[in-house]
């Protein structure tokens, strides 16, 4: 077991290199994406596919870390596409890459709408706080549909994007990849960090973690700030790539629930988890919508894959594959132990090593 | 606005309010032996609606002998529920996993229900639908009386069952402490399957009250699963009381701000006070504080 449990530096730092390298042919995969595959259906899907894959890794920043389920982030991604719907109408944008230009603005909004929902919702614990933003998602929903400068019904149109047909999806295939990778270093700083442990502790046991000096509240409310920023940009992205946005689709429920199924079907509380599972199941939701005629085979379909993941791999399949592959390495040191020295199998000196 | 238009606005609240109160006490009763919040709760009011639209519109039978059939359908199919998922979660991350099986299950359910009815809103219709009675000078449509009647006579029968049975002790035991009632010989799985049963029972008689005042489409389940959790979380989970309550209290501020002041931002304050009451009492109204704190 000692192999395992403390591998040789050599070898730690060998494993590092590949897991980087892992993600530098990934990227390179995803950079290289369109200019291979150029048919317009496919790339549409990318776009969706590598929007969703950004929003899972944000919202895992906070639900995954910190073990609370949040299913009121269509609050921040709608309103970062208003955001940037009224910014471009009213500052007169011509559309192109200008527009780009108000994403960050949009993640800050978003930022700022987190803060105080954030303090009302993060008062109560688990199943409450489930609850809570769900309300607090309607409240948006409804003052979006009510209120004036929001465009009522018919919503917001965006100024038409300029870019060459042929290659349109492009620019926002390249700023979406540019939001995941940001969200994608957010995520992994935040779990190597100190402030990371602390989340971590507030999700295995709240008291215990305040008890032991944890400013659970504070670390809670950063983390789900955090986690609405990227989430903002991303709905100005989505809403500007639609060309406009209306309450229904701002503030949707779908999406609520969305990031919670493929956080959970890749595996919550991972750095790959939330990655594979929007990979997966937005890829098989836009194919579902763009070829089979009929909503209801696709909402059986998604349901009853949902519920078997769920009750066969409870962990997601991230964890669920490392816990196996963890379990074969180790019956594999055993094994490769006991041919090592059969004569001492059962030798005191050999337990205890 | 005139006081009569404020007082008819209060007896329809109230009227209402006895409808949703037993949608929530199903939700909460589920909630309070199980620990699992069931979010599928609204697709099988809607499931429900449409069991009661089938036996009128394909076999003849009227809606309120038609309960007879939807009651029992819809108890075994809680208890299949209960079968074969909720009791596989594992009891340690109760609180996110049965929120993600449960809403499986309404997604499965609303799957079946459009490939089966489609998307075009339909309506529950009897004689006693359209009309109104003149009670007291006021005007009361007969479907919400009857339903408020329903609903009072079966929360009523609940609450005997919970609190003047053996079997409702067995339910509160298990509700209390698992292993405890273990201990002292209640067969808790069965006590919890049978409670889930009756949970979504219920809505067989919510979905005929909400089929006959609501146009509705397999979609529904989601406005309505919305306000039920905002009524059972303001009621304090698990408070059979707090949820009647809660439901009225919500039903009557709903009606009043759509006459007062615009149908359209009824729903708005709706949910802005469940958060309102939150900030300030984060167990809901009747809710014990730190019993469910984990």
């Amino acid at each position: 077991m000692s192999a395992l449990s403390a591998p040789a530096p050599g070898r730690a730092r060998r494993t590092r290199a590949v897991v980087a390298g892992l993600w530098l042919i990934a990227l390179v995969i995803f950079v290289l994406f369109p200019l291979v595959i150029t048919d317009s259906t496919a790339t549409t899907i990318a776009v969706y596919t590598v929007i969703f894959m950004a929003a899972t890794t944000a919202w895992n920043i906070f639900s995954g870390y910190s073990g609370y389920l949040a299913l009121g982030h269509a609050v921040f991604f709608g309103s970062g596409g208003y955001a940037v719907a009224l910014a471009a109408r009213d500052w007169h944008f011509k559309g192109g890459w200008d527009v780009f230009g108000l994403l960050p603005f949009a993640g800050v909004v978003a930022a700022l709408i987190a803060v105080p929902v954030g303090l009302v919702a993060l008062r109560v614990r688990r199943h409450t706080f489930v609850v809570v933003t769900i309300a607090i998602f309607f409240i948006f929903q409804l003052a979006a549909l009510n209120l004036g400068f929001t465009g009522g019904t018919s919503g917001i149109n965006f100024p038409i994007a300029t870019f060459p047909p042929a290659t349109y999806n492009n620019p926002f295939y390249y700023i979406a990849l540019a939001i995941l990778v940001i969200s994608v270093l957010m995520s992994w700083s935040v779990r190597r960090s100190r402030f990371g442990l602390q989340l971590l502790a507030v999700r295995d046991d709240e008291d215990r973690a305040l008890g032991l000096g944890v400013k659970t509240r504070r670390v809670k409310l950063i983390a789900f700030v955090l986690s609405a920023f990227p989430v903002g940009m991303l709905g100005g992205l989505y809403f500007y790539f639609l060309g406009q946005v209306y309450p229904q689709f701002a503030y949707d429920p779908l999406f609520d629930i969305s990031l919670a199924l493929m956080g959970f079907i890749g595996g919550i509380g991972t750095l790959v988890g939330p990655l594979l599972g929007a990979l997966v199941l937005e890829t098989l939701q836009q194919y579902f919508t763009q070829s089979v005629s009929g909503t209801g085979t696709y909402l059986i379909v998604y349901g009853v894959l949902f519920l078997a993941v769920i009750l066969l791999l409870p962990r997601g399949v991230v964890p669920s594959l490392a816990m196996l592959w963890q379990r074969r390495r180790v019956r594999a040191a055993t094994r490769a132990a006991e041919s090592r020295e059969p004569a001492r199998r059962g030798d005191m000196a050999g337990v205890a090593r | 606005m005139s006081a009569t238009a404020l007082l008819q606005a209060i007896v329809d609240g109230v009227l209402t309010g006895g409808v949703y109160a037993l949608m929530a006490a199903g939700l909460t009763l589920i909630f309070g032996v199980m620990d699992i919040i069931n979010i599928a709760q609204g697709a099988m009011v809607v499931l429900g609606a449409y069991l009661s639209y089938e036996l009128e519109t394909k076999a003849g039978i009227p809606l309120l002998p038609g309960l007879l059939i939807t009651i029992p359908a819809m108890f075994v199919l809680g208890m299949a529920i209960e079968f074969c998922f909720m009791r596989r979660v594992r009891e340690t991350e109760r609180a996110a996993m049965s929120i993600l099986v449960t809403f499986a299950v309404a997604i499965i359910i609303e799957g079946v229900l459009s490939k089966a009815f489609g998307v075009d809103y339909v309506q529950l219709h009897a004689s006693y639908v359209d009309k109104s009675i003149y009670l007291l000078g006021f005007y009361l449509p007969w479907i919400y009386v009857i339903a408020f009647v329903l609903a009072a006579v079966l929360l009523v029968a609940l609450y005997a069952l919970l609190y003047r049975t053996r079997f409702g002790r067995a339910v509160r035991a298990s509700l209390q402490n698992r292993t405890a009632a273990d201990l002292i010989g209640v067969n808790v799985d069965r006590t919890r399957m049978i409670a889930v049963g009756i949970g979504v029972a219920i809505t067989a008689v919510g979905g005929f009250a909400f089929g006959a005042t609501n146009a509705f489409n397999p979609n529904s389940g989601y406005d309505l699963i919305s306000r039920l959790l905002a009524i059972v979380i303001l009621g304090g989970m698990g408070s059979i009381g707090g949820a009647m309550a809660a439901a009225v209290f919500m039903l009557v501020i709903n009606d009043v701000v759509a006459v007062a002041w615009s149908p359209t931002w009824a729903p708005l304050v709706f949910f802005a006070a469940l958060v309102l009451v939150l900030s300030v009492r984060p167990q809901g109204l009747f809710g014990r504080s730190g019993v469910r704190a984990q």
